[in-house]
C-alpha cells in the first residue's frame, strides 16, 4: 500500500472525527491548536485510527500523536496497513 | 419508548435490580441481567421469559476485569452494542469504624464502586461512537446522609456521585448522560436484615410512610434511561419517601 493511500485514508478520518474539512487538514496541522480538537476529540482520533489500522495504540504512545503527520508516521513505523 | 436499545443491569437476580431489569423490559429494552452465580442467572433468564422480555442472564463477578470484558464481548456478538447501563450490583458489610477489618472495607470499595469504573469505561467507547448513552447508577440515602456502621458504604455510594458528576462533565458533548438514583429504604432482602424496631424506627422518619418498593426504583431508572430524561445529566435523583430532601 502507497504511503500516499495511508496518508489520505488518515486525512478523512481527522476531517470526519473532528468536523473539519478535508482541504483543511494539512500534514502539519496540529489536531488541537490548528483543527480545534480537544481532549476527548484527540482519544476518540486515536480509537479510530486503531480500528481503521487495526491495532492498538499504547496510551503513551497515542500521547506523541499530536499531528497529522506523526499520526501517518506512527502508522508507517506500526502496522502492516 | 426506549426501542430495542440493550440494556444492561448489574445485580439483577433480586431486589432492586430484577426490578429494574423487568421494568426496562416492558418498556422495550432487550435486557440482560447479571449475577455472580449461575442460579442467579437461570433465574433472571426465568423472569426475563416469562415476562417474554428478550436478552438472558449472565454469570458475571464485577470483581473481574476479565467477567466484565468477557460478558460485554457475548453482549455485543448476540445484540449489539450496550447503549443503556445501570450499575446496581452492591452489597454491605456493615461495621463500626472502630472494628473494621480491612477487607470489610475493601469489598465494599471494589464491589460497589471500582465496578462502576470498570464498567463504565467498558461501555464508553461504543457510546461515544454512537453519539448516545445512558448509564444510570444506583447510589443511596446513606452517600448522602451517612448512617452509624456504613462508612465503607457510604464512601462507595458518595463515591459513585462525584463520579458520576465527573463523568457526565466529560461526555455530555457525546450526548451521553450518567445519572444516580439514591434509594432510600427499600424493602429488599438488604433492609429485611433489620429487626422490625429498627424498620419501624426507620419509618418514623419517612414522610410516605413506609419503606420503598423496588418498583419505585425502577420506574425512576426507565425515565432516566428514556428519551424523556435527555436534558438531564450529573443529576442524582433521590428516591426514598421523602426521608432526605434535597
Amino acid at each position: 500500500m502507497e504511503n500516499t493511500d495511508i496518508e489520505q485514508r488518515i486525512k478523512k478520518i481527522v476531517a470526519e472525527q473532528l468536523g473539519v474539512n478535508e482541504a483543511d487538514v494539512k500534514n502539519e496541522s496540529s489536531f488541537v491548536n490548528d483543527l480545534g480538537a480537544d481532549s476527548l476529540d484527540t482519544v476518540e482520533l486515536v480509537m479510530a485510527l486503531e480500528e481503521e489500522f487495526e491495532c492498538e495504540i499504547p496510551d503513551e504512545q497515542a500521547e506523541k500523536i499530536n499531528t497529522v503527520q506523526e499520526a501517518i508516521d506512527y502508522v508507517n513505523q506500526h502496522t502492516s496497513h | 419508548m426506549l426501542g430495542t436499545q440493550v440494556a444492561l443491569v448489574t445485580g439483577a437476580s433480586r431486589g432492586i435490580g430484577q426490578a429494574i431489569a423487568s421494568e426496562l423490559g416492558k418498556h422495550g429494552a432487550i435486557v440482560i441481567g447479571t449475577s455472580t452465580t449461575l442460579n442467579g442467572a437461570e433465574t433472571i433468564n426465568q423472569y426475563l421469559k416469562e415476562a417474554q422480555i428478550k436478552g438472558m442472564g449472565l454469570v458475571m463477578d464485577v470483581n473481574s476485569i476479565e467477567q466484565i470484558n468477557n460478558a460485554i464481548e457475548t453482549i455485543r456478538k448476540t445484540f449489539g452494542e450496550i447503549s443503556i447501563l445501570v450499575n446496581n450490583a452492591g452489597i454491605t458489610r456493615d461495621n463500626l469504624l472502630a472494628r473494621m477489618k480491612d477487607e470489610e472495607w475493601d469489598e465494599i470499595i471494589d464491589t460497589n464502586l471500582k465496578s462502576v469504573f470498570w464498567l463504565s469505561r467498558a461501555v464508553l467507547r461504543s457510546m461515544m461512537k454512537a453519539r448516545s448513552g445512558r448509564i444510570v447508577n444506583i447510589s443511596s440515602v446513606v452517600g448522602v446522609t451517612g448512617n452509624p456502621g456504613q462508612t465503607n458504604y457510604a464512601a462507595a455510594k458518595a463515591g459513585m456521585i462525584g463520579f458520576s458528576k465527573s463523568l457526565a462533565r466529560e461526555v455530555g458533548s457525546r450526548n451521553i448522560t450518567i445519572n444516580c438514583i439514591a434509594p432510600g429504604f427499600i424493602d429488599t432482602d438488604m433492609t429485611r436484615s433489620l429487626t422490625a424496631e429498627q424498620q419501624q424506627n426507620l419509618i418514623q422518619h419517612i414522610p410516605l410512610g413506609r419503606l420503598g418498593r423496588p418498583a419505585d426504583i425502577a420506574s425512576a431508572v426507565v425515565f432516566l434511561a428514556s428519551p424523556a430524561a435527555s436534558y438531564i445529566t450529573g443529576t442524582t435523583l433521590h428516591v426514598n419517601g421523602g426521608m432526605y430532601m434535597d
